[in-house]
């Protein structure tokens, strides 16, 4: 009984925590012990994993000829950054997958921004374009990558297509839902005290909607580097991508899963700079509104 | 007070009608035929049951809503449009909540093209005066209520206006910061002495603020009488509900509204909520 209660408090802090100095020693050490206690237990269900997956190998239950083996592939990993792919220098792989899914990723999200907002903003256009973009989304865009390959070639610009292509659609429809969620009275009050259509658009609905356009760029990050992948994977001259495809080819699972982790490691980084970016610009919101931290 | 004087009146509502379209496809009357006269530098409350279309009288005014008959006048000109020379005061926080307190006061001067520095240093002025300075920085939710309040009558005011509208611009605060407020506004009112129209569900507060008391009837909404507040100014809002002169302006102006406020009541309790009127107009 007595112990359930301070938990309660422990996970709504007050929002302005300076002003609350009344109980320091008690509120200082219960999360400290509740992170422990979140960071010792989280790691049991990846060793459980990892190391049944291991056992099971080494034992012959599962085939390591399909299933891999997680210390070959921790193998196959290092095996990589010291010594190359067969396709040449890891970082080179690494470094044309970014570079196509950054590019396609920067393309995409400022198109997405760009016509969601017009969109949003301008009853006509929104009328006029929004059965074309239901269609166009409403097909699957991942066998544009085919298309792309053909008109832009195995190089880096048929993969840049694609990422954009599917970054585009994600950011657009969060930047549309953003803008025709704008609260009213803003606008009204901005027009009243001034600002011209353009000014309403960047002072009230391009700060109000960037809460949803900034959460769109988490998943849409991720749609990036499966576009840049995938169109590795249909064609091309270097890349994770292809670096994956020629495993599968040589059946070598340990270089599939080993692909898999370099790609993670990249996706992971960029989901931390995306929310240092969120912190950025969503400073002014109160905290409890920009604390969902996961 | 009287309408002798050559200037034209600030506003001026001839026969006004103003319909909606429900969202269920019929149409809502909120105004029918409404008159209303405001003389320059005059402070007018408006008061009058829920729904009975306060709010959309000052969408007319400010030009956020075209009427759908009759005339509405700003100093003698018909509206078109957004008018200039008027403020407005929501009954929600509409200051910008990712701008900072000074650029919100400094929004407008900015959005009329005054250069930076001038607008910067004019929205200091204006938070000195509404008792803000040193919060330059911070941002609308790290403040309170009333303070959020201030905010937005520093942000209207900075332009100056000749007309200032507020829809029921203090119902969200508590009593006491409510009558701090009453208090700071007439303040505020004497700098630059805009006509006010206030929006209030408050008669108390009406007869404190006001010069003249508007009474509307319950949806349409319609003149149904008006007062005129003799009491002296300088006010204090907070001390002016004691005096017997004001006891006997409630009574009268009570014995007024509260048939309309008990018809509107009825009309609600009555009627199953499918068909219950949208009761806040959209702007």
């Amino acid at each position: 009984m007595s112990t359930a209660r301070p938990d309660t408090r422990a996970v709504s802090p007050t929002p302005h925590a300076g002003t609350d100095i009344a109980e320091p020693a008690e509120a200082g050490t219960r999360p400290r012990r509740r992170r422990l206690v979140v960071n010792a237990v989280r790691f049991v269900p990846l060793v459980v994993f990892l190391g049944g997956w291991e056992v099971l190998a080494r034992a012959g239950v599962l085939d390591p000829f399909f299933f891999g083996q997680p210390t070959r592939i921790a193998a196959q990993v290092g095996d990589w950054v010291t010594g190359g792919t067969e396709i040449g220098s890891l970082w080179t792989q690494v470094g044309v997958t970014l570079q196509e899914a950054l590019v396609g990723f920067a393309i995409g999200v400022v198109l997405g921004i760009v016509c969601g907002i017009a969109l949003g903003r301008v009853r006509m256009l929104a009328d006029i374009f929004g059965p074309y973009i239901k269609v166009l989304n409403s097909i699957p865009r991942i066998v544009l990558g085919s298309i792309f390959i053909v008109w832009l070639g195995l190089g880096v610009q048929s993969k840049v297509a694609l990422a954009m292509v599917l970054v585009f659609f994600a950011v657009f429809f969060n930047a549309f839902q953003g803008t025709r969620e704008v609260d009213r009275n803003l606008v009204a009050n901005a027009r009243i005290l001034g600002a011209s259509k353009r000014q309403v658009t960047f002072h009230v609905v391009l700060p109000s909607a960037l809460t949803w356009i900034i959460a769109s760029l988490h998943v849409s990050f991720g749609f990036a580097l499966i576009g840049a992948i995938v169109g590795e994977f249909l064609g091309a001259q270097q890349g994770l991508g292809l670096l994956i495809s020629q495993a599968q080819g040589s059946f070598n699972p340990n270089g599939v899963f080993a692909a898999m982790v370099v790609i993670a490691v990249i996706a992971l980084a960029a989901e931390g700079l995306i929310t240092l970016l969120e912190k950025q610009l969503l400073s002014w919101r109160p905290p409890q509104l920009s604390g969902a931290d996961l | 007070m009287t309408h002798s004087d050559p200037s034209p009146p600030a506003i001026e509502l001839r026969d006004v009608t103003k319909r909606f379209r429900t969202p269920a496809g019929s149409v809502h009357t909120a105004l029918r035929r409404l008159n209303l006269t405001v003389a320059p530098g005059e402070f007018c409350a408006v008061v009058g049951p829920t729904g009975c279309g306060k709010s959309t009288t000052l969408s007319l005014i400010s030009g956020l809503e075209p009427a759908s008959r009759g005339e509405v006048l700003v100093d003698g000109g018909p509206v078109r449009g957004i008018s200039e020379g008027i403020a407005f005061v929501f009954q929600n926080d509409a200051v910008f909540p990712w701008k900072s307190v000074l650029a919100n006061v400094a929004a407008g001067p900015l959005f009329r093209g005054v250069p930076r520095r001038e607008a910067v240093e004019q929205a200091r002025d204006w938070l000195r005066r509404v008792g803000l300075a040193g919060f330059e920085d911070r941002h609308p939710h790290q403040l309170s209520g009333g303070m959020r309040k201030r905010v937005a009558l520093a942000q209207s005011l900075i332009n100056r206006p000749r007309i200032l509208l507020m829809d029921e611009p203090f119902a969200a605060l508590d009593v006491q910061t409510r009558q701090i407020m009453s208090d700071e506004l007439l303040r505020l009112w004497e700098l630059t002495r805009p006509a006010v129209v206030f929006i209030t569900h408050d008669l108390e507060e009406a007869i404190a603020l006001a010069d003249k008391v508007v009474v509307l009837t319950a949806g349409p909404g319609t003149v149904k009488a008006t007062f005129e507040v003799g009491l002296p100014r300088p006010r204090r809002a907070q001390e002016i509900r004691f005096d017997a002169a004001f006891v006997e302006m409630y009574q009268r102006i009570w014995e007024s509204l509260r048939d309309e406020v008990e018809l509107a009541y009825a009309r609600t309790a009555a009627a199953p909520p499918s068909t219950a009127e949208p009761e806040k107009e959209t702007l």
